[in-house]
């Protein structure tokens, strides 16, 4: 057919899940094609490895929670992929990241202990694996910490940072530093695009060195430099004499364009396609299977054709998932049936904003392997999946994680891809 | 990640579907209701990241669009320094027509403050193709004159240092009259651009020997401009009429014929047939631009989807250099990949190098005028560092301005990703 590329497996989605999938499924000599309508959500979050955090109480051993997880909730994802692909993913991604495109950038933490870093509003969120440049925020190092904004980063309050800090039990202070910036509002993105300058950031910790007192560490908001984080951090840490760490921010989330840009190459590395602007607008089926996707390319529709789908869509927050005016839920992309959505009758959305909202846990059905029911050649991965509240839960990468490496290693099995390749 | 493109529909829009011109200029507009703010588009916007003169697409785009009113004055000028690389609509997640939105609000901008002289010479390569070519040795000195070109700076405001191809002193045209395809049954229509025709003759000859050693026999209508380069300065009424134009030349030749492509080697040129026009332009109501752009086809997407299904030649000689590729932004807008990727592959012994530097700056006229000569070349910076650390003898890349404008910042020679598979098969 014209328009047409084959492939052995074709993801949709580039977010973690479906990156990881379509790294994995590279790395194991599939040829795959990974489809994006735009950047996945990796911009939008903290870039933390969050495993399990709430359970509903905090929780301070993800592998010990998980286990209860399981064995309490047979339709949350987790129970489906058990501990040990969780704990695999995990070691698979840290890995990657030491051997990705930015130098000696490291993620640290393991699935024993949650770390507890402070969020930009001082809140401790527990997160398994966090990037180096972030983990001496760790309220478990009981140091005094300074938290340091400036002014024209408007998203970023020090002082509010630090009072919740302080209703924590972290004895923080705040200060408020003056830059050179040529912008009266500047975000996160450009100021860490500043820090990739060594003078620049010679320069910023000069002046704040002024503004320090002795034996306390330095929290920031993420801003470390984009190209060289783990240069820019160290030279920071150096030149202040102290510890730095990094407190995530509202998007644009640097961190997070670190964490895409790694798993990108990783997966373009292993020689995997990456095709962005490509959004999946139909499919054609047969039968049980999807034969394959169209896009909307410019002037005609692309079609990819595999015999293995990945569906790393998202859920309601890319819009994959929809709930329409009557009330109905859909999968956007391949139409495929979904699960968890609240019984008739039964309250939709609870006023209380925060809380649970019973239409939070519906994702793509899928069976005991995480293949999308009435699809048999379709594997579901990461936000699309149901019966977990990622955001609630702490549990969003862990989940894209271990899904994302689980649909990839089936794939590989069931199609008998050249065996040895996968790390 | 599905849905509609955010306009509004419910996969009605699929297939390209047809849609009246000003009502896809609404919902061009009323994609912006479809903005959450995500603010990944201004991690990716090359131009906003060098300068502070241009806020951003999202600032620029789906935020302004609310405030701008027809009939009422236009309420910043900063939109002007939008290189339109389209980055921006290519990466949002919620489908929103950045560039697009971007595009329209300048037009309507410098329809309120006048359009300057240059904007009416520098996106016309056919007058200047026409008038350069018969003179070209004279011409190519003036353009290497300083002193011609301080006064090409002053008076029209083209910048001094800014990349000039030079004549070829040839036409494309005038070469393929004398070198019809041998038939074979299997038509393909070839667009080659100005940029073909006046500045680079033998990449089209390199287009068509490819193409013949593959079975085609290639057609070449008489054919001009696509009309980009007015498109992207705000001219759209000329830009209309100039793409129409275009359409009524090619459209003879596919009309009749469900197999018959039409394949083109100017990555931005095709994409504005492709979509740019019917999107950017509200051209969405021709009947014959519309099938042109159905049949519009890239010339290394024709090649990777021709070998898909088995039909391309393979008899590749190793070429055994260290290549950079860098995919211009053009090239990207048709949400296809990287296939130069694909098909570099193919051929023994060459190795490459992929860039992930995001625009090279030139963004077709943008980085020849001079107030924003020296934002292009801060927005390639990033390429041009990554060309010069690659170690890569020359640089592929599929569009003619960004070539020009990766050897003027470089040094490097830079070819389009054709020239290798030419080598490679020995033509």
């Amino acid at each position: 057919m014209r328009g047409e590329l084959h492939y052995d497996a074709v993801v949709i989605g580039a977010g973690t899940a479906g990156l990881v999938a379509g790294a994995r499924l590279a790395e194991g000599g599939a040829r795959v094609c990974v489809l994006a309508k735009g950047v996945g959500s990796t911009h939008l979050a903290p870039a933390t490895i969050d495993v399990l955090g709430y359970a509903p109480e905090r929780v301070t051993s993800p592998s010990a929670a998980v286990e209860e997880l399981v064995a309490a909730r047979p339709d949350h994802p987790y129970a489906r992929l058990g501990f040990d692909a969780i704990a695999e993913a995990v070691r698979w991604f840290s890995e990657r990241v030491a051997a990705g495109p930015l130098p000696e950038y490291r993620y640290v933490g393991d699935v024993e202990r949650n770390i507890l870093l402070p969020t930009a509003v001082g809140v401790l969120r527990p997160s398994a694996l966090v990037p180096e440049t972030m983990a001496a925020g760790d309220a478990a190092s009981r140091e005094r910490v300074c938290i340091v904004g400036t002014r024209s980063l408007r998203d970023f309050h020090p002082a509010l940072c630090a009072a919740n800090l302080r209703r924590a039990g972290v004895d923080a202070r705040s200060v408020d530093i003056e830059i050179d910036v040529d912008r009266a509002d500047q975000n996160s993105l450009g100021l860490a695009r500043r820090f990739d300058d060594p003078a620049w950031r010679a320069a910023f910790a000069g002046r704040l060195a002024l503004k320090l007192q002795a034996h306390e560490s330095v929290g920031l908001p993420a801003m470390l430099g984009l190209r060289d984080p783990h240069g820019a951090w160290s030279d920071v840490q150096h030149r202040l004499g102290r510890a730095v760490f990094e407190i995530p921010t509202l998007p644009p989330s640097v961190p997070g364009m670190r964490l895409y840009e790694i798993l990108r190459s990783t997966l373009r590395r292993a020689g995997g396609r990456f095709v962005l602007g490509a959004e999946v607008v139909s499919c054609d089926r047969d039968g049980s299977r999807v034969v394959s996707v169209a896009t909307r390319s410019a002037g005609h529709d692309a079609h990819y054709a595999a015999p293995w789908f990945v569906l790393a869509s998202g859920g309601f927050g890319s819009g994959a998932i929809e709930l329409d005016s009557r009330w109905a839920t859909h999968d956007r992309i391949l139409g495929l049936p979904l699960r968890g959505a609240p019984e008739p009758g039964a309250p939709r959305f609870v006023s209380d904003y925060l809380a649970e909202q019973p239409m939070a846990r519906v994702g793509v059905a899928v069976d005991g392997e995480l293949r999308a029911e009435g699809a048999e050649n379709v594997m579901v991965a990461g936000a699309a999946l149901p019966g977990a509240v990622p955001w609630r839960e702490g549990s969003g990468e862990g989940i894209a994680l271990a899904s994302g490496s689980h649909a990839a290693q089936l794939v590989l099995a069931r199609s008998g891809a050249p065996a040895g390749a996968a790390a | 990640m599905s849905g509609d493109g955010g306009m509004g529909g419910d996969g009605g829009m699929g297939g390209n579907g047809a849609m009246s011109g000003g009502v896809l200029e609404e919902l061009m507009r009323g994609s912006l209701d479809h903005c959450v703010k995500c603010t990944i588009c201004e991690t990716q916007c090359p131009v906003s990241n060098v300068t502070p003169l241009f806020p951003g697409p999202k600032y620029a785009g789906p935020q302004a669009e609310r405030y701008r009113v027809s009939g009422e004055p236009s309420v910043d000028s900063s939109v002007d320094y939008c290189s339109g690389c389209g980055i921006c609509s290519m990466s949002c997640p919620q489908g929103v027509k950045i560039a697009e939105i971007n595009s329209q609000a300048r037009n309507r901008l410098k329809q309120q403050k006048g359009f300057p002289l240059r904007d009416r010479i520098i996106t016309r390569p056919t007058w200047l193709g026409r008038a350069g070519t018969p003179v070209a040795p004279l011409a190519n000195l003036t353009i290497d004159f300083k002193p011609f070109r301080i006064f090409g700076e002053k008076v029209l405001g083209v910048h001094r240092n800014a990349a000039a191809p030079e004549f070829a002193g040839r036409r494309f045209s005038t070469w393929a009259k004398k070198h019809p395809s041998p038939p074979t049954g299997k038509k393909i229509v070839y667009f080659h651009n100005c940029g073909t025709e006046y500045y680079e003759p033998w990449e089209g000859e390199k287009v068509m020997q490819i193409l013949e050693h593959n079975g085609f026999e290639v057609v070449v209508p008489k054919q001009d401009c696509c009309g980009l380069p007015l498109q992207s300065s705000g001219l759209f009424d000329d830009a209309r009429k100039v793409v129409l134009r275009l359409a009524r030349a090619l459209v003879p030749y596919v009309r009749d014929d469900p197999d018959t492509l039409i394949v083109g080697n100017a990555t931005s040129c095709t994409l504005m047939l492709k979509r740019e026009a019917r999107e950017i332009l509200s051209l969405e109501d021709d009947p014959d631009l519309k099938l042109v752009s159905e049949r519009t086809y890239d010339i290394c997407e024709l090649l990777l989807e021709l070998h898909d299904r088995g039909e391309l030649k393979t008899d590749f000689n190793p070429v055994n250099e260290h290549i950079f590729y860098h995919a211009p932004c053009q090239q990207q807008g048709h949400w296809i990949g990287k296939p130069a990727l694909e098909l570099f592959a193919l051929i023994p012994g060459l190795e490459v190098t992929e860039g992930n530097a995001r625009c090279c700056g030139i963004a077709g006229t943008y980085g020849l005028k001079a107030e924003k000569y020296d934002i292009a070349m801060a927005v390639g910076a990033d390429l041009f560092g990554q060309v010069k650390t690659s170690g890569a003898s020359e640089v592929a890349c599929d569009s003619e301005t960004c070539r020009w404008q990766i050897t003027h910042a470089t040094g490097h020679k830079s070819v389009h990703p054709i020239d290798y598979l030419h080598r490679a098969y020995g033509l």
